[in-house]
């Protein structure tokens, strides 16, 4: 049976786009290469030092212990979310990037093929980035936490595709406000990130299993600890699955948008 | 036989129950310069747009450089250049860039793409503005660089939608002067527009497109002459022609068309249309030969440019 997916469709030409994307952000490297340092060690520094001082004892790890290695999660989510929702948009909407590229022999799977593939090295770029300094600040307590940007990469992919959907979807910028504000937002406060999930109410509890994020910070939480159990696998195969319907849905969606 | 670079048979375009285009039959023969012209809504972008792949024909045939457009689209883009109405240059970057880039999607050694990016920039008098950024050239400039782009991979067949619109008097005869270059050293030009200057001057043949239909091809002088007079007298100023003018003209079977105020008088008679300048007694007459705009006024009752 010959599978007709969007995914088989695209060629190789999707790492030219990823080309384009990358030479456009090291042009522009005097502002993009600084911020992602400094955003989780502004973090760590108010939560950990201030919060933390009230917050003393979290599942047997301090405050900060617990929190920071989400960041490297919420740091790969924010990078691929805003980097194929915003900024794609922009190149597909007003300065119709994507057209220029379909008027050569890359396809419109190819284009958006690209932009993930871009979209999910921003996340791991940010994963690293909040790895590094985390690790600096000595909170990482494993050689596993190494394994954590390889998670990262399948985060970044899962939130690229999800993002790429909505894209695909909203007809001016202020659709993303209910893709932010009721899909990104609450996913960095409910998924783990800042309180464990047995804190939320049983009858509720459940409904994190359906955040993305939850699935990103429960492993790359315990390989920082070194807390590592063949159970994490189920996390990895949830992102897996997702990231590949959502794939799949957003080349589909895309090609109805913009062939007509 | 010559060899046809694009064949068209009953290419139609409908988009949600609304035909654009509706079942066109054309031919483009290597090495010409083909137009379409008709007004805005006629289906010339929606044609252009067929032929390089952003939408999909809803029926009939159609072959570009003898491959069939529903199943090899991607090679014939290997061969084709593309610049559409809009520009979409990137802006983030600068004009030599906007070429390195656009090069590597046809897989262009790098060598090969600077040697490219210079050449075009220098035929298209960018060099000296490779650094700058795309926001600070002129709109004349833009579209240079966006035909430039079209060129970097030597194309057999460079599409242009409306290439000239929105441009100044200067740019717009600086583009002209460069695609008849190009089409002297053998690409094949296609190009739509809705100024009969352009299609006049640039084009070997071309179609003229309304509402979605052929009404007439050919060349353009030949055209003039199909159709209408050659010469012709604008008449403005007046409500009517007064009697007099009008027996005359009807006596010679002179063609009057009239589009809101203005009459339009056709004859081949010269001698005619100075007499009638004479006996009308509005104050702005302009004598002149027939364009091809005039065609478009004499088989659909309208002009061109709105």
């Amino acid at each position: 049976m010959a599978l007709n997916l969007p995914m088989l469709k695209v060629s190789y030409r999707a790492y030219r786009v990823w080309q384009r994307d990358r030479d456009i952000y090291l042009n522009a490297w005097s502002t993009e290469l600084w911020p992602p340092f400094i955003e989780p060690i502004l973090s760590i520094v108010a939560l950990g030092m201030g919060l933390g001082y009230y917050v003393t004892d979290v599942d047997g790890l301090s405050f900060i212990q617990f929190i920071a290695p989400a960041f490297a999660a919420t740091g790969a989510m924010y990078a691929a979310a805003f980097e194929c929702s915003y900024a794609s948009f922009v190149r597909m909407v007003y300065q119709k990037t994507f057209d220029a590229i379909m008027a050569t022999p890359c396809t419109i799977e190819d284009v958006i093929g690209g932009e993930m593939l871009w979209g999910t090295t921003r996340a791991l770029l940010s994963a690293v980035v909040v790895l590094l300094v985390i690790s600096i600040f000595g909170l990482t307590q494993s050689w596993w936490a190494l394994a954590i940007p390889l998670v990262a990469i399948l985060q970044g992919l899962m939130f690229s595709s999800m993002s790429m959907v909505v894209t695909s979807l909203v007809p001016t910028f202020g659709g993303f406000n209910y893709y932010i504000t009721l899909g990104i937002t609450p996913m960095f406060l409910f998924s783990g990130v800042f309180f464990p999930l047995e804190r939320l109410p049983e009858n509720i509890r459940w409904l994190a299993w359906f955040s993305p994020l939850t699935h990103a910070v429960r492993p790359i939480r315990a390989l920082a600890l070194g807390d590592v159990h063949l159970g994490l696998l189920w996390d990895l195969v949830w992102m897996a699955v997702v990231a590949l319907v959502l794939i799949n849905v957003s080349l589909t969606l895309m090609r109805k948008r913009l062939i007509k | 036989m010559r060899d046809v670079v694009i064949q068209a048979k009953g290419l139609t375009k409908v988009y949600n129950g609304h035909p654009a285009v509706k079942g066109i039959d054309f031919e483009v023969r290597k090495g010409e310069c083909f137009g379409f012209l008709g007004p805005n809504g006629a289906g010339k972008s929606t044609t252009m747009r067929m032929l390089y792949g952003f939408s999909p024909i809803t029926a009939g045939q159609l072959s570009v450089l003898d491959m069939d457009v529903e199943r090899e689209m991607r090679r014939i883009k290997y061969q084709l250049g593309i610049v559409p109405q809009e520009d979409n240059l990137d802006e983030d970057m600068n004009v030599l860039q906007n070429l390195l880039v656009y090069a590597r999607y046809f897989d262009m050694p790098a060598k090969l793409a600077r040697q490219r990016a210079r050449d075009e920039l220098e035929f298209w008098q960018l060099w000296e503005r490779r650094d700058a950024r795309v926001f600070e050239l002129s709109g004349g400039m833009k579209r240079r660089l966006m035909i430039g782009r079209a060129m970097l991979n030597r194309p057999q067949l460079l599409i242009l939608d409306e290439p000239t619109t929105g441009l100044d008097p200067q740019a717009r005869h600086m583009v002209w002067q460069k695609l008849r270059q190009l089409r002297a050293e053998g690409t094949t030009l296609v190009l739509t527009t809705h100024y009969m200057d352009e299609a006049a001057q640039l084009c070997d043949r071309l179609v003229v497109l309304d509402d979605g239909k052929i009404l007439t091809e050919g060349e353009p002088a030949e055209l003039i002459g199909q159709h209408i007079p050659t010469q012709v007298l604008e008449v403005r100023g007046i409500a009517e022609l007064p009697d007099q003018v009008r027996t005359q003209l009807d006596a010679s079977h002179a063609l009057v068309e009239q589009i809101g105020d203005i009459f339009y008088i056709y004859s081949d008679d010269a001698e005619l249309l100075r007499r009638t300048i004479d006996l009308s007694c509005c104050k702005e007459v302009i004598y002149r030969l027939s364009t091809l705009e005039d065609v478009f006024l004499h088989l659909t009752g309208r002009v061109l440019l709105e």
